[in-house]
């Protein structure tokens, strides 16, 4: 009866009624669902937040978007001096800067994205105890900001790959999947470290050691063909080994390609990412309580 | 049948541990509590032996037995809001009404319990959620859209409207870091108000702004609520309250302790807040009071003692005691209705007439010929400062309740009823003319 009154009265306002989404709340159990879904629904939101992170980067900073290439470029010139030119490490061949900065590329995107994603939820915590959203967004916001640097320094590549007279070939078309691949280990492994972050911050202080210890045994200074054979593989554990590897053959063409290593180095990719964002989606019902 | 339902809630329940109060842990505590928590218990072992041959006292580890204790910080909530209603939630710091809000926009999940909610939902926590102090008003807008879920196209189609209602049309290029704080408010206000999904949570966000800024809030939330939208709310402005809603949960410790017409709740909760036990009309100051204070106060009604007959002759006395002389003190005190509003203002400066340049009891009474605020309840609010250094000596709120009534001035036609009006004026009608 009251219904039918009301459906008189504002038929159009019943309609949207059948229209509208139904949330179900409950205490967390069973198994979770990764709500890759809803994470699309919210893609304007991801947006949004990467659009604030490149925005604020360089307010207020004298040299600007001169850091993205600052940084890299310097690392390259004291590698080149210390050790292509005084250690005498073997570049396979290619001149020792672009070989170095060819690495360093890949290598700041992901260092930059694995500490950015490592603190993005402590960092974001107002946001976090104030407004529902997949909080997922968060750490795969802070990863994607880091492609405009990348994109600035690779600027720098090119110019050089042009002074050194290397041409690419039709490798390069792979390009973009070793930047993928570099940035899912970064999130895959910040999944992990920022969920435990908002529970331990103790983590915050692991991240540089982290990043330090990963450079060393990432070849960028040198090359992968260092590796004994029977162990090239192994070495692949390592994703950013197969990413940096990808990188110069990409580019440079000059080492052998896509290898055992490569493939380690995918499998594992995936495997920690998707463990990550099991994790992440276990932690989450707690981050508004604890963070 | 359920179509006509927003929201529904049965037996919500949040439990907090004490301990996360401290909020994060660090790793490294972690390991060194592990290590130490053999020679803990030992020591705790020894311990206990010791008393056992001592006074026996029961106390084994105070630190443990706190760090394991849990709080309910919503304690079996049940209720159903149907499609477009306005719903108010009230209750002391603490009673659990942020948490219930929390839950229901899904930023944390109950412990037990379950919740539907038929549309999309807009929350409200916090004014200004995701700001950035570098970025201008115009990229703020957006951003911070974007946070409360409103589609870009939303936003676009908003946008100028937004700006008007925050009166900020010259500083939209400008960094919000520029703004001063009342631009700030008013901006972030802006773009929550212009919010329109199917429920709206909002906790406490008309306490910002001047007042007329927060008049225009208020408007602005009563047409969102004549629209049809479903509006749960939290607030600790009773006026506001009352304005906009005709249903309220007041929620005490965790519970609901009361869920119906919104007046019965205030009356509710007002009444729990103030002393109930205080005498009609009167106020005498705790023995142990010293300085410069307020000694007593006393309403003299024209009816029975703490009843006063509207238009009436009314007086109100205090009694100062100055210890501690003063070149410029002030007193002043509010009236105040049951809803916490100030009704009238009567202030008195020691430039006027001489009552803090001396120790000792000084009786201040001010007298008002007809004293015309409408039927209900009413208390004071007294203030003695001193103006120079702008020092407060005292403030004491609600004291001396006392009651306007109506008797005196029957309507045969119609009954009083409660909250006509602040006050009756004066008026007379002019003899009637037929024009036509």
């Amino acid at each position: 009866m009251s219904s039918a009154q009301s459906e008189i009265q504002n038929p159009q306002l019943e309609r949207v009624a059948e229209a509208l989404p139904v949330f179900f709340i409950k205490p967390e159990q069973g198994l979770i669902s990764l709500g890759l879904r809803e994470l699309w629904e919210y893609r304007e939101l991801l947006y949004f937040l990467v659009w604030r992170d490149i925005k604020v980067r360089y307010k207020q900073t004298v040299l600007g978007a001169a850091w993205a290439v600052i940084q890299p470029v310097f690392m390259m010139v004291v590698f080149s001096l210390f050790f292509g030119r005084l250690a005498r490490v073997p570049s396979d061949g290619i001149p020792y800067p672009i070989f170095v900065y060819c690495a360093l590329l890949p290598w700041q995107l992901f260092a930059h994205a694995l500490t950015e994603s490592s603190n993005s939820l402590v960092a974001n915590e107002r946001l976090i105890t104030k407004v529902y959203f997949p909080r997922l967004l968060v750490p795969v916001s802070s990863i994607l900001g880091g492609l405009v640097d990348f994109v600035i320094a690779f600027v720098i590549l090119l110019l050089m790959m042009a002074w050194y007279g290397v041409r690419p070939t039709w490798a390069i078309a792979a390009l973009p999947g070793f930047i993928l691949l570099a940035m899912a280990s970064a999130l895959g492994v910040g999944l992990w470290l920022s969920a435990l972050n908002v529970r331990y911050r103790d983590v915050r202080y692991t991240i540089g050691f982290l990043i330090q210890f990963w450079l060393l045994t990432t070849p960028v200074a040198y090359p992968s063909s260092l590796i004994p054979g029977r162990w090239r593989a192994l070495y692949g554990l390592n994703p950013m080994a197969g990413v940096v590897e990808g990188f110069r053959w990409a580019l440079l063409g000059k080492s052998e390609g896509p290898d055992a290593l490569l493939t380690v180095s995918v499998v594992v990719v995936i495997l920690i990412l998707i463990g990550g964002l099991y994790y992440f989606r276990r932690m989450e019902a707690e981050f508004a309580d604890v963070v | 049948m359920s179509s006509d339902v927003a929201i529904r809630c049965e037996g919500l329940s949040k439990r907090y541990r004490i301990g996360q109060q401290e909020r994060y842990k660090a790793l490294r505590d972690v390991i060194a509590d592990t290590a130490a928590a053999p020679f803990r218990r030992l020591r705790s072992i020894v311990r206990s032996g010791n008393s056992a041959n001592g006074n026996g006292s029961e106390i084994r580890n105070p630190q443990s037995a706190s760090r394991n204790s849990h709080i309910w910080a919503l304690d079996d909530v049940s209720f159903e809001v149907k499609r477009g209603e306005v719903v108010g939630i009230i209750g002391r710091n603490g009673a659990g009404k942020s948490t219930l809000l929390k839950i229901l926009s899904r930023i944390t999940k109950p412990t037990k319990g379950s919740a539907e909610i038929h549309g999309r939902v807009g929350s409200l926590l916090e004014v200004g959620t995701g700001f950035h102090p570098e970025l201008t008003g115009r990229e703020n807008i957006y951003l911070n859209g974007a946070i409360l879920g409103m589609r870009k196209a939303e936003i676009d189609r908003q946008f100028d409207e937004i700006v008007a209602f925050a009166e900020v049309e010259r500083f939209v290029d400008t960094p919000v870091k520029r703004y001063s704080s009342g631009m700030h408010v008013r901006l972030a206000f802006a773009v929550a108000a212009h919010l329109q999904p199917e429920i709206l949570l909002i906790d406490e966000v008309l306490a910002v702004g001047d007042a007329a800024f927060q008049k225009k809030c208020l408007g602005k939330m009563g047409n969102v609520a004549r629209e049809g939208r479903t509006v749960l709310f939290v607030s600790h402005n009773m006026q506001a309250m009352s304005q906009l809603a005709d249903r309220c949960i007041l929620l005490a410790d965790g519970q609901t302790r009361f869920d119906g017409h919104t007046a019965q709740a205030v009356a509710l909760y007002l009444g729990n807040e103030t002393n109930a036990g205080a005498p009609l009309g009167q106020y005498t100051a705790p023995k142990e009071k010293v300085g410069n204070h307020i000694s007593w106060a006393r309403v003299h009604t024209s009816g029975a003692p703490g009843i006063h007959h509207w238009g009436g002759p009314i007086s109100f006395e205090f009694g100062l005691r100055i210890v501690d002389p003063q070149e410029s003190l002030c007193f002043a005190f509010n009236v105040r209705n049951s809803f916490h509003y100030n009704a009238c203002y009567f202030w008195l400066f020691d430039s006027e007439t001489k009552f803090g340049r001396e120790p000792g009891t000084f009786i201040l009474k001010c007298e008002v010929p007809k004293f015309r605020l409408y039927m209900g309840r009413y208390s004071l609010t007294a203030w003695l400062s001193e103006r120079r250094g702008d020092t407060y000596f005292e403030i004491i709120r609600d004291i001396c309740p006392f009651e306007v009534s109506m008797k005196n001035m029957p309507r045969d036609e119609y009954n009083w009823i409660p909250e006509l009006s602040t006050y009756l004026e004066d008026g007379s009608w002019a003899p009637v003319r037929r024009v036509s």
